[in-house]
């Protein structure tokens, strides 16, 4: 599998380490009195994945190369990617 | 038919023409008191002992392709009950004397070697862990024997323990009871055992959906049409997500490749089941000789059987740091299976939210030893309606409550159990 770092040009896998789903969002800070009201939120981002056969988003970082946090598309029944991004734009958004 | 010495004999005497099919190859009814989804390891486990617990045998095992086309087909086949939470040890251990016992059980040669299963450490922090999860096993009474640099050397002479290997050993845990069973025979002998006892054992029936009404499972459609079901057991490891997501389930489940690696041939060599201890390695030597190696995941989510170059190179390159005489063998076959990974790394067996729905999964790379243990208590949850003590700590509810069964404290990161 060779995945094409938007820095750094294709490179092979072994320089790469998985982070993950990355279509799951951090509860924001809470503001309610009651936790219980958000270990909902919290148990789906921590705990639960649609684990889909097909294409999924996921986090890679770059550790070897660039050290960039990047969203990988792959189809997870052929490792074919669709599309690679920076992470870092959507954790701005999210942060917003 | 019983297969037995006389069996044996008559069928020589008379050319092996006239041996009865192993099972049958029925049609599907339209209706069962319970249908079982998967027909792997485990669904064929449940099926056996929902007829000879239960006396249930009104049901159907579906599965989508032929009989141990899944992990049952593709594990290294390494059995033993070494673990360190004490919900993990008892149910492993039950599922050790099961095997003990299966053989005879389901008059079924499963081929279980138990030659032992020793696992070597390198360092004093594991030598530490290696005590503790020894002393774990002996408070529940099960067998586990600390070995030091000598005595690993003694019971398997090729490990390198010199001081010069890359990674010295200083010692290891060995558990005599655990060790080896031939995979296929497991899944051909339950088939055989529930088929003969009345159930229905169905290949090439992929179900493609459920009937629910009411919260309540009425059935399920199949590619041979809809059949319905007073209960309904789902039992897919690796794609229990997408099995789960048909009845609405959202599971704290990821689905990661594993592979193993057997190479040509040789003369016996190697009369215990190892593991390395720098890093996730073991061999077991099959009977026809083969080294039958695995190692790491993959490293991702992947529903490709088959797997990469690099995390081979990595499981050769500790053979060969292991047991240097490996280093001249020739890789034969390499092959992956999907593992129903969990976020503790510890298995699922419950109830779900559809009444009259069961789940099943979520054995990651280690569900082959569970086999029995795992098939007795998911019948006896079936048949109750309750879970069986062994299997009452493998809810999902324990990822809400904070009760996760973390054996090697990875948080939840599935691809790092
Ligand atoms: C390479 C490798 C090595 C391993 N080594 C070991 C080991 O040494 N020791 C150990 O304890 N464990 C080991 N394991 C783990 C063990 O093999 C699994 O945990 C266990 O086999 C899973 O349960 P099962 O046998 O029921 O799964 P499977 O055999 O995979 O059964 C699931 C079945 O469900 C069927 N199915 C899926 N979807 C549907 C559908 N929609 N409709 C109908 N049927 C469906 C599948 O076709 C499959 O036959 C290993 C796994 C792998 C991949
Ligand atoms: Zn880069």
């Amino acid at each position: 599998m060779l995945i094409d770092c938007p820095w750094c040009g294709e490179r092979p896998l072994h320089e790469f380490t998985y982070g993950g789903d990355a279509n799951t969002t951090r509860p924001l800070e809470s503001t309610n009195k009651d936790p219980g009201e958000d270990l909902a939120a919290w148990m789906d981002h921590v705990y639960l994945r649609a684990n889909p056969a097909g294409p999924h988003k996921e986090y890679w970082h770059h550790v070897s190369g660039c050290r960039s946090w990047l969203i990988v598309t792959r189809d997870t029944t052929t490792h074919i990617i669709d599309q690679v991004a920076f992470a870092a734009p959507r954790a701005k958004e999210v942060q917003e | 038919m019983r297969y037995s010495a006389r069996s044996l004999l008559r069928n020589a005497l008379s050319g092996q023409k006239h041996w009865p099919k192993v099972w049958r190859e029925p049609e599907p009814k339209p209706a069962y008191d319970v249908i079982i989804v998967g027909g792997g390891g485990h669904g064929l486990a449940t099926a056996h002992y929902l007829a000879r617990n239960h006396g249930i045998t009104n049901v159907a095992v579906l599965e989508k392709g032929y009989l141990g086309n899944g992990n049952i087909g593709r594990n290294t086949t390494i059995v033993r009950s070494n673990y360190l939470c004490p919900a993990n040890i008892a149910f492993n251990d039950h599922s050790l004397k099961l095997w003990e016992n299966l053989s005879s059980e389901l008059n079924y040669n499963v081929m279980l070697s138990q030659r032992g299963v020793l696992n070597v450490f390198h360092t004093p922090a594991q030598r530490d862990a290696a005590i503790r999860r020894g002393n774990a096993m002996a408070l529940q009474g099960v067998d586990a024997v600390l070995l030091d640099r000598k005595d690993v050397k003694k019971l398997v002479p090729i490990i390198d323990t010199s001081a010069k290997a890359r990674f010295p050993i200083m010692g290891g845990l060995l558990q005599p009871r655990g060790g080896s069973v031939r995979h296929d025979a497991v899944a051909w002998g339950y088939a055989r055992s529930a088929d003969a006892q009345g159930i229905d054992v169905i290949q090439n029936c992929e179900v493609t959906g459920f009937t629910i009404e009411n919260g309540k499972v009425l059935g399920v459609q199949t590619s041979l049409g809809a059949i319905k079901a007073k209960k309904v057991a789902i039992c897919v490891a690796g794609r229990s997500s997408l099995v789960g997501a048909m009845a609405g389930l959202r599971l704290p489940i990821e689905s990661h490749v594993l592979q193993s690696y057997v190479t040509e041939p040789v003369k016996p060599i190697l009369d215990t089941v190892v593991s390395f201890g720098a890093a996730h390695f073991a061999v077991v030597q099959s009977d026809k000789g083969g080294l039958v190696f695995n190692g790491d995941l993959d490293g991702y989510n992947s529903y490709a059987q088959r797997g990469n170059m690099q995390t081979l190179t990595s499981a050769a390159a500790c053979a060969a740091s292991f047991m240097p005489c490996f280093g001249r063998l020739r890789m034969l076959r390499h092959w992956g299976g999907i593992n129903d990974m969990t976020m503790d790394g510890s298995p699922i067996i419950t109830k779900t939210p559809v009444k009259g729905l069961y789940f099943n999964g979520g054995w990651c790379y280690g569900g082959f030893k569970g086999t029995p243990a795992s098939g007795w208590t998911y019948a006896h949850l079936i048949a109750n309606d309750q879970p069986h003590d062994l299997a009452a700590k493998f809810t999902l509810s324990r990822f809400e409550t904070g009760l996760t069964l973390n054996e090697s404290g990875h948080g939840p990161m599935p691809g790092e159990h």
